[in-house]
């Protein structure tokens, strides 16, 4: 029997497989994402990140090895399951991205806001990107245990629920608009609920990931960016409150999720 | 002087064409197959690459997803058992050009073969194995593209 | 410009190695528009080898419909831990990258 041609935006013809083809389109979907996993492009991102955390560069010459990212200099293992975190040196809360460009400017004498400024995936930033697959793949399977013992910990926690309800932009969108309730959807795409522990590998236990449709690696800050300028807000700048507040409310949220990432994504 | 440049270039252009269709003889390594990878469909391309017209055969297999995300990652494979293989192809019915990637087949690999190919739209793809005796093959399967939502 | 390291993994199994490659490479297919509107040139790895200990295994030849950032697969007869694996590519630029590993 001729299989029904499917156009591209034919979502209704999913409706009409042939007889043959009993498994659901979220099935198939699931089928082909697992058939990507081995050999996720992301790997090469994570190769050249730990080059540049041995590497000694910069005007210090120096390399990130003595970087702390939360559980004492240079423990990189285990350490992106508990970001973002209070940090005594800096005094406030930091998310996985921020925290290394704080590195990068301590220990190597590289220029913060330089970099904070730098476009996605270009100079110092596309760095950053590669140095956090690094530090993300270095705890993967490890499950989400963000610290929340210190009063700015449950401060940016409390401020991240309010940017994630904070509704504007011409759409009066809001994160909580895709991703406030179970069950929600575009197109072929789930989205998860993210007032809650979506579920292993789910949300923001699957970024840094790898997005074939651009074949880019995104990390969370680069995520959160795109999610406004999807919601038709003012992009947020890099290493901004608001961003790491709805991170830390995300990942306490997420508390007992088991990373996946650096994953790998549509 | 004018009339020997153009005779040059003439022949420049002449054996251009000549090395494009494959009539050329092969150097030590093998141009690359240019005619075969700007073939707009399966039966141009098999020719392009010297091979006889394909045939459908169970002997081949074609392995991929019912349904892609995304059109730029798609991942295929192609495999066949039968004795005096000499190539597997990979082509994609309705790209630009049909053929995505050729593998030689040596006595030392496993005749099978995995990659990635970019679909402009959701369309038939072939594995396409030559034999040694000059026999065509080839098994497709459907694989439909589909955009999805915002990448989350 | 020098091009970024391929990941090579080279699993024993059995009597065979099973090679996973993943190479990095823009793939650029000659068919996109900038924007400006003038058109991305052609860049893609048009010719992948392999050898085994240092003898030629496998010869392909790719077009810019392989994807970005290619992955490949393949497995080799005989061989065993220890085993010296090289992959290299070129593309229509003439750039070529090689890279080594040892199944494990």
């Amino acid at each position: 029997m001729k299989a029904l041609w499917i156009g591209a935006a034919g979502l209704m013809g999913l409706a009409l497989l042939p007889v043959q083809a009993q498994k659901s389109s979220a099935d198939a979907i699931a089928e082909y994402r697992k058939m990507l996993e081995d050999g996720n492009p992301a790997d090469l991102f994570e190769a050249k990140g730990e080059a540049l955390w041995k590497q000694k560069r910069g005007p210090k010459n120096a390399s990130l090895e003595s970087c702390d990212l939360g559980k004492g200099p240079g423990v990189v293992k285990g350490a992106f399951v508990e970001l973002p975190r209070h940090f005594v040196d800096t005094k406030k809360v930091q998310d996985l991205e921020s925290r290394l460009v704080t590195c990068m400017s301590t220990l190597q004498g590289l220029n913060a806001d330089e970099i904070a400024k730098t476009p996605f995936g270009r100079g110092e930033q596309e760095n950053v990107t590669a140095l956090a697959t690094y530090v993300a793949a270095a705890s993967r399977g490890l499950r989400f245990n963000l610290p929340q013992a210190h009063a700015e910990e449950r401060r940016m926690y409390e401020i991240g629920k309010r940017v994630f309800y904070f509704r504007g932009g011409p759409y009066d969108f809001s994160c909580a608009s895709c991703h406030g309730e179970d069950g929600k959807r575009i197109r072929l795409q789930d989205l998860p609920n993210l007032n809650k522990n979506p579920g292993d590998g789910i949300g923001f236990a699957a970024w840094p990931a790898y997005r074939v449709s651009n074949g880019q690696m995104w990390g969370m800050q680069l995520r959160l960016n795109d999610c406004y300028r999807q919601q038709r807000f003012p992009y947020p700048g890099f290493g901004s409150e608001a961003t790491i507040a709805v991170s830390t409310y995300m990942g306490v949220n997420a508390k007992g999720a088991e990373s996946i990432a650096p994953s790998i994504k549509r | 002087m004018v009339a020997r440049r153009l005779v040059l270039e003439r022949c420049a252009q002449v054996a251009g064409l000549l090395a494009a269709a494959g009539l050329l003889p092969s150097a030590a390594r093998a141009a690359w197959p240019q005619a075969a990878f700007d073939a707009k469909n399966l039966a141009d391309a098999v020719k392009a690459l010297g091979g006889s017209a394909p045939v459908e055969s169970k002997d081949v297999t074609l392995t991929g997803p019912d349904i892609a995300e995304n059109g730029a990652v798609v991942p295929v494979g192609c495999a066949c058992s039968l004795p005096g293989l000499k190539r597997l192809a990979l082509l994609v019915e309705k790209n630009p050009n049909t053929l995505a990637a050729v593998f030689d087949v040596t006595d030392a690999l496993e005749p099978n073969f995995s990659t990635r190919v970019k679909m402009g739209q959701s369309s038939n793809v072939f594995a396409v194995a030559m034999l040694g005796d000059g026999k065509v093959l080839y098994a497709q399967k459907e694989i439909k593209v589909t955009l999805g939502g915002c990448g989350g | 410009m020098a091009a970024d390291p391929m990941r090579i993994r080279a699993q024993a199994q059995g009597d065979k190695a099973v090679v996973r490659v993943l190479m990095s490479h823009e793939m650029e297919t000659g068919q996109r528009k900038d924007s400006a509107g003038k058109t991305i040139p052609a860049w893609f790895i048009q010719e992948v080898t392999a050898a085994h200990n240092g003898k030629t295994v496998l010869n392909a030849e790719w077009g810019p419909a392989v994807s970005k950032n290619p992955f490949l697969q393949f497995t080799i007869k005989g061989a065993k831990a220890g085993d010296k694996i090289t992959v290299n590519w070129v593309d229509n630029r003439g750039e070529k990258r090689s890279d080594e590993a040892t199944v494990t």
